[in-house]
């Protein structure tokens, strides 16, 4: 008998939409709940600090209408973690203006809607540089300064299962979260039946990213996770899929720099000793998982900061002489832009497609491509100063002086005469934790009800 | 010698959080598993001389049986996302791998 079953139909809502027909499948296998992440850090610190998303709102919408239809019609709640690509406050509005939408537009009944923010203050983090437990930094990054602070533009905490279980103890049926750790979001529900921690968590690990622990590779596809007296299984919904030894085990190392260890707010799934048994041709069972709770809470942050508005130029090249000194065109056409910006003050960046484009310094071929590819990145204070100085660099390229070049009416192609602008740029200034002695306090949480009587 | 690309099933990379490149090689034969580990053709030295960086860039190198797979992850040398970074998902750095000759 299960304690627990959650169905997980994305691995990022939004990124993609979900695949319907293995979706109400697994809706027909009468789950507890349907739950799903709709975050990511994989997308780069322009989303998150220019407070935008990556995904396209029709396809949040798609999904999130799809869930919330299907979790109604069979009565078990609907968790969403990291709204909205980021999991910022206004992604989290965003989600909620759409349930409130999707209710309305098919009459749902009422039903009791919660939600928490993420965004932590600079101010708060601030008090924390100057205390006497500074602000962590993980991946061998050196504690926050407040510099490095100072060039941040928008900060988000990753929640523990703390928000989401409070919400669920309210009585909620849908639940939308701010920023959150994968696993968290399908954990809470799990311990909010009454599951083990490590039985809980790995339950989260493993529904995260929907079918990615199924075989074949095929995403977005839903699988069903859950929990008995004798641990975790996994079975995939999708009829051509199976959750193999193989594919579960493998999953348990996606995205992660080792596979035995998960750091959530408030501890650490161990998986060292998980051990894997195939049950059904689709269905894999995994015990053996530990769950190690944290003697001091610390909460992950993300931040992201702005660098400088971004345009981006384009430039090819074919003549085997030029790519064979490519580098001192690079330089030529950098000259420039020093004789009329000076040395410092701006970025300009050369991706060198057909050379090392792809993998930089860490490239080993080291002969060139027949024909370059060269992209040119001019990031200033200004938009305007971005575009001169990404004009600069990739029409120079065209005047590069090369000494023994044949072709002296044009030294590279273009496929447009013009630079594009780009997103502004951003870096991750934020990877780092913050202890906390309430591990709600940076999640606010907030309930109403939703849908219209009778 | 065999290509490590005829031996492993799965060869890829992604991102492990901002700062680092996770790389996965993972096998469905568990004996061309063990044939792999013994020849010592892939160890945390043959990853820093094929890539051509610094041992130390190289975080964590495991040898995990439970899904016949050899893992190791890498330092960026800036953030994901940043100005310049070729690859925001860190999805296209695993292709030295695939020609790897193995000994078995």
């Amino acid at each position: 008998m299960s304690l627990i079953r959650i169905i997980c139909p994305n691995g990022h809502l939004g990124f993609a939409p979900l695949k319907t027909d293995s979706f109400l499948r697994g809706v027909e296998a009468s789950p507890d709940f349907i739950a799903a992440d709709s975050g990511s850090d994989d997308i780069g610190p322009v989303p998150l600090g220019s407070d935008t998303s990556t995904s396209p709102e029709a396809w949040q919408r798609q999904d999130l209408e799809a869930m919330l239809l299907a979790s109604r019609r069979i009565g078990v709640p609907m968790i969403i973690g990291s709204a909205g690509d980021t999991g910022t406050n206004s992604r989290v509005d965003r989600y909620v203006a759409i349930i409130k939408e999707v209710a309305a537009k098919h009459g749902l009944a009422p039903f009791k809607l919660g939600y928490f923010y993420s965004e932590v203050s600079k101010d708060r983090v601030r008090r924390a540089i100057g205390s006497s437990e500074p602000v962590l930094g993980l991946d061998g990054r050196e504690p926050l300064s407040e510099k490095e602070l100072d060039a941040t533009d928008r900060i988000v905490a990753m929640a523990g299962v703390h928000p989401f279980r409070k919400l669920l103890e309210e009585g909620c049926d849908v639940i939308i979260g701010g920023r959150s750790s994968d696993c968290a979001i399908f954990a809470a529900a799990a311990l909010h039946r009454g599951a083990r921690e490590a039985d809980a968590y790995y339950l989260g690990k493993v529904l995260e990213c929907a079918s990615f622990c199924a075989e074949p590779y095929g995403a977005k596809e839903t699988v069903l996770g859950a929990i008995d007296d004798a641990g975790v299984t996994v079975t995939a919904m999708h009829p051509d899929q199976r959750c193999t030894i193989a594919s579960v085990a493998g999953h348990a190392m996606y995205e992660r720099s080792n596979p035995y260890d998960e750091f959530v707010a408030g501890g650490r799934l161990d998986m060292r000793d998980c051990h894997y048994t195939q049950i059904d041709p689709r269905t894999t069972r995994v015990t053996g998982q530990r769950f190690e709770p944290a003697k001091r809470v610390r909460v992950k942050l993300e931040g992201s900061g702005k660098v400088g508005e971004r345009y981006v130029g384009i430039a090819s090249v074919r003549d085997p002489y030029t790519i064979a000194h490519i580098d001192a065109v690079i330089a030529w056409a950098k000259a420039q832009v020093v004789e009329r910006f000076g040395a410092s003050g701006y970025e300009l960046h050369f991706n060198v497609f057909g050379k090392n484009g792809v993998m930089g310094d860490m490239e080993p071929v080291k002969t060139p491509a027949h024909e370059l590819c060269i992209v040119v990145q001019g990031v200033a204070p200004t938009a305007e100063m971005a575009e001169e100085l990404c004009m600069t660099a990739t029409r120079q390229l065209f005047y590069a002086r090369l000494p023994e070049v044949k072709g002296t009416a044009g030294g590279v192609a273009f496929v447009l005469d013009e630079v594009l602008k780009a997103s502004p740029a951003y870096r991750w200034t934020v990877n780092h934790t913050l202890a906390v002695d309430d591990p709600l306090e940076l999640f606010p949480t907030h309930t109403e009800t939703v849908g219209t009587e009778g | 010698m065999t290509k490590l690309s005829e031996l492993a099933k799965t060869i890829r990379s992604k991102n492990a959080g901002v700062d680092k490149i996770t790389f996965d090689i993972i096998f469905t034969d568990r004996a061309v598993y063990e044939k792999v580990l013994a020849s010592r053709a892939i160890t945390a030295a043959k990853i820093s001389s094929l890539y051509g960086i610094a041992q130390e860039r190289i975080a964590d190198f495991v040898e995990y049986d439970p899904a016949c797979a050899i893992k190791f992850t890498i330092y960026r040398t800036s953030p994901s996302g940043s100005a310049g970074d070729s690859d925001i998902f860190g999805a296209q750095q695993y292709a030295p791998l695939l020609d790897i000759d193995v000994p078995v």
